[in-house]
């Protein structure tokens, strides 16, 4: 009886602990106002402007047709160049937070937060996972707020398709956190960030298929594409919100998302574990 | 409380601690003194588990640090040199979040964040971002949220770098009263004398990785023998220590000389400086006569400060020592510096 309590107690404790790393990120995402409006911003710009932009060029017949016979495939009709997209500006402002959110632990090793959380009793498995969830929920709110914009540009949804956006998005920052804060536990001061951006965000992003169709691709573009995991979350993405059916099928998309997920997790708490304190 | 045995740590070709030994006894206050780099503050981490020594082991509080981290994690509160709570959050909050790693009981949880807020005066402010906080109400949060979890041992890595004076001796005062009210052993680093001399009941002096020195601030100075005399000559070629220290030869009560010859200063370590100065003044006027001027410039008696302690053992000022570094630091725009621009921001 006793050791089934103090079991119950490790456990509430254990659990008190992420729930604190959780909370702290959570609280300082909504703190930093000026870091949500701006990571609202720019995918909007992507979409009405670039979306806008080259949608104007992509609804001219012929070029539309060549979209629509070789790559869309028959599910094209009535979708324009910005709906097209929009499912890949979701993964964009899910990489970018994802990514950066991870790789803020530079900045909290900079102003010793990190050390005072690592002298504490809490392993280095629960500091990744509490800050892994604190990057999901971030992301998915951002996400969220993109998602009821796309109301505007004629995107439907149907309760069915909410829960495998969510998922699918959740799976995608899981795997891109960790990214980050792979990235983030070996950096040790914020030179490098600016490297961050130029060779994990925007390569992520452009890779992924999110503005352009995949198929058709030269074949050095097309390798680069699969290797990417966020290519999954749009190809899947694209396939529930917009009922094209894309490269892969839905479930060896989410398939793929989930290994990466899983593999990126692990090496990320095993960065965690060697991590330097101090 | 802590046993240190034979540590050593070692970066590279670089020796930061060189074999250290230490107790340091139950409901003390002990003191690491010692200039910039000596190793203090590494001392500290592998106290508290944050590196690993190269060589030796250290038992904090009945566990070893190598073998069960986390129940010394559990058992210490550590105040780092420079504060490391989430300005984002308020102070409550970064206590709330601390309670919370540290796994204190849900049930006595907003008891003792109280407690603790009350303790260090900060129960006004609890609701603000800690970003609107002074640089002394952000220490003494640090130290709240370091006693949370009623730790045995509080590590305290330089309380009052970069304080005022007046919050300097505020935050003397919490910390004298905290270990008497809550029966903590406390070890603090500094490189302040005054403070260490107010505060410890123990010193360690420590100096390029080993403990140089290791007794009571009172004890430490009256090793060195009394009183000081300063006696600045004018003409520094006249005397040589070996001179003045033959003329003071037949007096009991002079202990040493010492002569510093690039400010033309003897230093002469005596007992009852205020009855004896004007017999050795009779010396050097007699020194004087001969040859045919008034050779003494000035004269300052006091008596000794850790500082002349840590002069004997060490053989350099470690004020001097200090201001230089903090020199080189300003040049480089060093790191202190530009934390102090960020916090102005």
């Amino acid at each position: 009886m006793l050791s089934m309590k103090t079991n119950k107690n490790t456990i509430e404790t254990e659990l008190g602990k992420l729930y604190a790393i959780w909370l702290r990120e959570f609280k300082v995402f909504l703190r930093e106002k000026s870091r949500l409006v701006a990571s609202t911003f720019t995918p909007l710009l992507w979409l009405f402007v670039i979306g806008g932009g080259f949608g104007s060029i992509v609804a001219n017949p012929s070029t539309i047709s060549a979209i629509g016979h070789s790559s869309l495939g028959q599910a094209t009709s009535g979708i324009d160049y910005q709906q097209f997209i929009f499912p890949g500006i979701i993964c964009m402002s899910v990489i970018f937070s994802s990514v950066f959110f991870g790789s803020y632990i530079i900045w909290d090793r900079k102003f010793d937060f990190l050390k005072s959380v690592m002298v504490a009793p809490v392993s280095r498995t629960t500091i990744f996972i509490g800050k892994t969830f604190g990057g999901m929920t971030t992301s998915l709110i951002q996400a969220a707020i993109l998602l009821v914009i796309g109301l505007v540009i004629g995107i439907h949804y149907s309760p069915l398709s909410i829960v495998a956006i969510v998922v699918l998005i959740l799976l995608l920052s899981f795997a891109l956190t960790s990214l980050g804060l792979i990235i983030g536990s070996y950096m040790e001061s914020l030179e490098g960030f600016q490297l961050i951006v130029s060779f994990v965000v925007f390569p992520l992003y452009f890779l992924s298929g999110a503005l352009f169709p995949l198929n058709n691709l030269p074949t050095w573009l097309s390798i680069l594409t699969t290797v990417d995991p966020a290519t999954y979350a749009v190809d899947a993405l694209r396939n529930t919100m917009l009922g094209i059916v894309g490269k892969n099928p839905f479930a060896i998309d989410a398939g793929i998302l989930l290994i990466s997920a899983i593999a990126l997790g692990t090496i990320g708490m095993l960065s965690f574990r060697r991590m330097k304190a101090v | 409380m802590i046993t240190i045995k034979n540590l050593v740590k070692k970066y590279d070709n670089l020796t930061v601690l060189d074999n250290v030994n230490l107790e340091v006894y139950d409901n003390e206050i002990f003191g690491l003194l010692g200039p910039n780099g000596a190793g203090k503050t590494t001392l500290i981490h592998i106290l508290a588990t944050l590196i690993k020594p190269t060589l030796g082991t250290a038992i904090v509080n009945g566990y070893d640090i190598i073998k069960e981290p986390s129940r010394v994690r559990s058992s210490i509160g550590i105040v780092f040199q420079a504060p490391s709570s989430d300005d984002m959050l308020t102070g409550y909050e970064n206590l709330k979040l601390h309670s919370l790693l540290y796994g204190v009981h849900a049930q006595i949880r907003e008891k003792r964040i109280s407690e603790v807020l009350e303790l260090v005066g900060l129960t006004h402010r609890k609701d603000d971002q800690v970003k609107k906080y002074s640089g002394g109400m952000r220490r003494r949060l640090e130290i709240a949220r370091g006693l949370l979890h009623k730790p045995k041992v509080i590590f305290l890595d330089e309380p009052t770098l970069g304080l005022d004076p007046s919050s300097r001796e505020i935050m003397w005062k919490y910390i004298d009263r905290l270990v008497k009210d809550e029966k903590i052993t406390l070890i603090l680093t500094t490189h302040y004398m005054d403070e260490a001399d107010f505060l410890c009941s123990r010193i360690g002096i420590i100096d390029k990785g080993k403990i140089i020195a290791l007794d009571s601030p009172s004890r430490l100075k009256e090793g060195l023998g009394g009183e000081i005399i300063e006696i600045e000559v004018k003409n520094k070629q006249v005397e040589s220590k070996d001179s003045v220290e033959h003329l003071l030869e037949p007096y009991h009560f002079v202990h040493k000389v010492e002569f510093n010859e690039k400010e033309g200063i003897v230093v002469i370590y005596v007992d009852d400086a205020s009855h004896n100065l004007p017999t050795i003044l009779k010396v050097f006027n007699n020194i004087s006569i001969n040859s045919n001027s008034n050779n003494v410039k000035s004269v300052n008696f006091r008596s000794p400060t850790l500082n002349d302690v840590f002069l004997k053992f060490t053989g350099r000022d470690i004020m001097m020592q200090q201001q230089q570094q903090e020199e080189e630091d300003r040049a480089e725009g060093g790191f202190m510096e530009r934390y102090a621009q960020y916090e102005n921001k």
